[in-house]
């Protein structure tokens, strides 16, 4: 079982090699044997049998969605109609959305199975999922015996499909949360285009930033995958109008002639040399394949990660001020008055990296600093989105490093916000500029860990940006598999 | 631009977070940590730049005038914390 | 134009000037809410019409309602104002529990609606020009209850997220008098316009206003020169819901001030509220605290861009505003007295024109109205809408007094009937008998009983022709008030010999 990608697993259900039910059943007990991961905030195996049962009807008329009977995780950041959704926090407490996000919505109307709610950083803040309120998340791949984190936010998600607990996983994505996480567990993740998914029902972080997207074993299942995330949705008023495009069949074609490139800026002082070997070696992949290899610059790179901190946190004080305790979640015992209430039920629920990211975006929003931080910040984002158009009359994708290094060990990063920050700092430009990013794996650091090569692409050219994708994958041919270590069994 | 505890304290109260006063030290000296940081952006002329206020070319969805919502009081009042009948309950507010 | 000059204040130390400024909330006529689908009726169970958008649910964004910013821009067209083609959402944050997203979206650096203006017509005959600053759409807030539980308040969503059009004038109004006269016309206009329903009882309509006092001269130096260092500092009065409270809270705002200024005092920029039962504003302490709203362009929201083509479409559909309405009927020989208060109320203009529609004079329908039909309803307290007899009745009855058909007496009875019994005044006069008689044979037979009875006034007034007058009155009771008064005059004079100028 766990050799199957989505595509394989599709392909043996419609030749009826196996059924969804055997499927989800194998997936169930994987999920219950991987508990060590703390992958999954929420299995749902009582609904994923349910659905598999319907879908295994269907495959048996010849009916059946693009994911009919696939057995899919769900970060804990969609709302999901009548499975608690907790977005990582205790905030939400035993919030149970009477509502289905877009994205999901799409999912089910495919066919695919729910087999439970990924762990996340809470709120989707973080990169490392230690700020998760159910827990840290392990990465399923270890340095020695050592545990390591799976990067974040989007951490149960990236190790759910890293460790076989899935067949593919939701994430979401506002400065690097599917992509930095896929790198450093040895996964594909593909943040698309800002407005390719609907973000309805998707808990919000940073709204000019979230972006859902695939994460996946292979590049061919990031195309299937967002083939059914992505619609068009009059429900979101910054979502796209454009119609999906058949991304599988978008992965057709090769290379040749493709110019890729290369910014220069990315090549950091202090990098380790095996991030900047690999990256070397990413190119020469492609231009092996046909691809002409151009030098770009993206003169304002190093802004990105100060001004990603100024605008997320922003909006996220915004965004989370609805958790007050009154309608939903959390609400602190034994108050004086209603200003009470909300200061203990926010202090309470809100875990410390939240609560400090909420105090960056009010301070930077406040009377008589706006003008400094957030204003200034939008307009440096006006610049980075330029850079990137510049760049683009020399080229159709760029090649990037995805991470700055390999999993790190938990608490490595904690004494340090900024520090922490950093893992982003290849992945963050492009959320500003609301590009779509894929992250492949392409090799193992000399400790034995994966480490993934970003590709990005322009917007809403997702095809062209697998079809890269799929080179890429094809030439680093990585098939390294973490030891399970995890299951009991 | 120094973050001293008092405008922690200023802060945590527009945001409603209830912050122990000692937590105000460390606290600002993150916050201190980070606005340091980001004062690397004082270093662009933004003259003349305007404000990102779309990130893709997109324009704004319009939605037709009709009531296709509503009448799902029950349903918000499932995860309330507080309610009575279909009103969401709160310590009395002083005006 | 004239406009008048301040009214003063008299003090212990001289004379103050009142400036008033005006902040409207007009709830835009729509059938859903500015964000969501659900529905903005007055007067549901609470929290019936609430979508999750409205409750501020995780994951839920909002979508514009395109009637409401139609709404907006036909309310800035008839203020003459500009129309922005691109405008901006911002949120502003604060906490309240009626509040339920933590931010309302309303537009703070870029309104959809720029400056305008709206003339107000005074008592004296006098009109004054109120500059609008801007026009923008906004959320309204939920309602919370805090009298029903001593330790709890109930919150109620239904009215959050209902569109709102704030509408902000500049500080030109310059008595408490302009002040009401000014949101009362900005309440015809938006009326006509079938922007907002200005019901004020329902709060479709809020007003609060600013009021400042300075000294004699101080007003016209900041018009001159647009500095508010001119003026004094201004207070803002939350609420005021009708137009009478508007008049009284500016009225003891204004003197308070003067007091606290003669008394070697300042004012402070505060928020009070009218407390129409005590007729006194008092600061609101609660909100004293002081705000940071730490607005900032909603980013699950992209610009509003509206197209040039599609605001000349919406300009084009405008009705007649009162302005105009007014001009058009003193042009059809309405005196300007009249013709204001036609206008003054979408209904009564509605209703007159109505009246000329099915033929009434114009002239003679106003004062029909004016001198006839407002007058009873006045009496019986019923609006124009409560009223029992139609445009098409009232004109029917003007009509018949043209025609000769009825007498302007019998015009006043048929009036009556029609309000006590219904029906159609044409049939009602045939019906009754009431028509005019005009026969002179039947004319001649009451004069020649009149005569008979009377002798010794034949006489008198043979010696004095201005007593015909008495004669006619006795035709006329002969005649039960049907016969027509000129005929009668016309065969006396014949009859008695009397000369013409009699």
């Amino acid at each position: 079982m766990s050799n199957f990608t989505l595509a394989s697993a599709r392909d043996a259900l419609k030749a009826k090699k196996i059924s969804s039910k055997e499927l989800t059943t194998a997936y169930i007990k994987a999920v219950e044997a991987a508990r060590p991961l703390n992958a999954y905030i929420t299995e749902t195996p009582d609904k994923a049998l349910e659905m598999a049962a319907a879908s295994d009807a269907r495959l048996a008329k010849g009916e059946g969605g693009a994911l009919e009977g696939l057995p899919l995780a769900i970060k804990d950041l969609f709302c999901t109609k009548g499975v608690r959704t907790t977005a990582g926090s205790k905030i939400l407490g035993n919030f149970i959305p009477p509502y289905e996000s877009t994205v999901t919505a799409n999912l089910w109307k495919a066919g695919a199975v729910m087999l439970g709610k990924t762990n996340l950083d809470e709120f989707a803040m973080g990169s490392s999922n230690e700020t998760s309120a159910s827990g840290p998340v392990f990465n399923p791949w270890r340095d020695g015996t050592k545990k390591l984190v799976p990067g974040g936010s989007s951490g149960g998600s990236a190790s759910a499909v890293a460790g076989d607990l899935c067949l593919a996983a939701t994430g979401t994505d506002t400065g690097g949360s599917i992509r930095q996480p896929a790198a450093i567990t040895g996964i594909v993740g593909l943040k698309p285009t800002y407005g390719r998914c609907s973000r309805w029902g998707i808990v919000a972080f940073a709204s000019s930033l979230d972006q859902a997207g695939p994460m996946t074993k292979t590049v061919r299942d990031a195309a299937i995958l967002l083939g059914s995330m992505a619609s068009i949705d009059p429900k979101d008023s910054t979502s796209t109008d454009l119609p999906v495009p058949d991304y599988e069949k978008a992965l057709e074609g090769g290379i040749k002639g493709l110019r890729v490139g290369i910014p220069r800026e990315y090549r950091m002082d202090g990098a380790p040399p095996e991030i900047a070997a690999l990256w070397d070696k990413g190119a020469e992949w492609l231009k092996a394949q046909g691809a002409e290899i151009v030098e770009v610059s993206l003169p304002h790179t190093k802004y990105a990660l100060p001004t990603y901190y100024i605008v997320a946190p922003a909006e996220a004080s915004s965004n989370l001020a609805r958790y007050d305790g009154v309608r939903f979640g959390h609400r602190a015992k034994d108050v004086k008055g209603i200003t009470d209430l909300y200061e203990k039920s926010r202090a309470e629920g809100f875990g410390l990296e939240v609560q400090r990211r909420i105090l960056i975006g009010t301070y930077v929003l406040s009377s008589g600093y706006y003008d400094a931080y957030y204003a200034r910040a939008q307009k440096l984002r006006t610049l980075i989105a330029r850079d990137f158009t510049e760049a683009y009359t020399q080229c159709d994708v760029l090649l990037t490093p995805a991470t700055p290094g390999p999993a790190f060990g938990l608490g490595e990063n904690s004494d340090d916000p900024v520090a922490m920050y950093l893992n982003d700092v290849f992945t963050v430009t492009v959320n500003l500029a609301g590009l779509p990013g894929l992250s492949v794996p392409a090799g193992l650091t000399a400790g034995g860990l994966p480490l993934g090569l970003q590709l990005i692409g322009k917007a809403f050219d997702e095809g062209t940006l697998l079809r890269a994708g799929l080179a890429l994958e094809t030439a680093a041919n990585f098939t390294h598999k973490p030891a399970n270590w995890w299951s009991a069994s | 631009m120094s973050v001293d505890r008092d405008t922690v304290r200023r802060i945590a109260k527009l945001a409603r977070l209830a912050v122990p006063e000692e937590r105000l030290d460390q606290l600002a000296g993150e916050l201190n940590g980070i606005f340091t940081w980001v004062e690397m952006l004082n270093e662009v002329d933004v003259t003349g730049v305007p404000a990102m206020t779309s990130v893709v070319a997109q324009k704004l969805k319009w939605r037709v005038d009709e009531v296709n919502d509503g009448g799902q009081a029950q349903a918000l009042m499932a995860n309330a914390p507080a309610h009575e009948e279909t009103f969401f309950v709160v310590p009395k507010v002083v005006e | 134009m004239n406009a008048p000059g301040a009214k003063i204040l008299k003090g212990e130390t001289g004379d103050w000037e009142i400036v008033i400024g005006m902040e409207v909330h007009a709830q835009v006529l729509s059938k859903s809410k500015l964000f969501s689908g659900a529905s903005t009726q007055f007067g549901a169970e609470p929290n019936a019409q609430v979508s999750f958008v409205d409750a501020g649910m995780p994951g839920m964004l909002p979508v514009i309602n395109a009637k409401c910013v139609e709404q907006a821009v036909r309310t800035g067209l008839g203020l003459k104002a500009k129309i922005n083609l691109r405008s901006l959402f911002d949120r502003k944050n604060y906490f309240y529990p009626d509040l339920p997203q933590g931010y309302q979206i309303s537009q703070f650096k870029d309104p959809i609606v720029g400056e305008g203006e709206v003339v107000i017509d005074l008592p004296s005959g006098e009109s004054r020009v109120v500059g609008i600053e801007r026009l923008h759409l906004e959320q309204d807030a939920g309602k919370s209850i805090h009298d029903q539980h001593p330790d709890h308040s109930y919150v109620d969503l239904n009215r959050s997220g209902i569109a709102l059009m704030e509408i902000v004038t500049k500080p030109h109004m310059r008595s408490s008098e302009e002040a009401a006269a000014f949101l009362r016309k900005l309440r015809a206009i938006v009326r006509y316009l079938g922007t907002c329903d200005g019901n004020m009882d329902e709060g479709s309509m809020r007003a609060d206003v600013n009021v400042s006092v300075c000294r004699v001269g101080g007003y016209d130096k900041f018009r001159a020169d647009g500095s508010f260092k001119h003026l004094g500092t201004r207070c803002e009065i939350k609420n005021v819901n009708s137009m009478r409270f508007i008049a009284m809270a500016v009225e003891y705002e204004a003197r308070r001030q003067v007091e606290i200024l003669e008394g070697g005092g300042t004012i402070s920029q505060e928020t009070r509220l009218f407390d129409a039962r005590l007729n006194e504003t008092r600061s609101m302490r609660s909100k004293e605290e002081a705000h940071d709203y730490r607005y900032f362009p909603d980013p699950d929201l992209l610009p509003l861009e509206l197209d040039a083509a599609w605001v000349a479409e919406i300009e084009k559909s405008l009705p007649e505003l009162p302005d105009e309405k007014k001009a058009r009927l003193i042009q059809a020989g309405l005196s300007a007295y009249d013709a204001s208060v036609l206008v003054a109320e979408k209904e009564s203009a509605d209703y007159y024109e109505a009246m000329v529609k099915a033929g009434a004079e114009p002239k003679s329908a106003a004062n029909w109205l004016s001198n006839e039909y407002f007058g009873r309803l006045n009496k019986a307290g019923l609006t124009l809408a409560d009223g029992p007899v139609t445009a098409a009745a009232n004109a029917a009855i003007v009509m018949m007094v043209g025609e000769g058909v009825i007498s302007g007496k019998i015009a006043k009875d048929v009036l009556d009937l029609v309000w006590a019994e219904g029906g159609d005044p044409r049939a009602l006069v045939e019906a009754r008998g009431l028509r005019q008689v005009t026969d002179t044979g039947a004319i001649d037979a009451a004069i020649e009983a009149v005569i008979a009875a009377n002798p010794d006034k034949v006489e008198e007034v043979k010696a004095k022709p201005k007593l015909a007058a008495w004669f006619v009155g006795q035709v006329m009771k002969q005649t039960g008030g049907k016969a027509n008064p000129a005929a009668v005059n016309a065969a006396l004079k014949t009859r008695l010999n009397l000369p013409d100028e009699g």
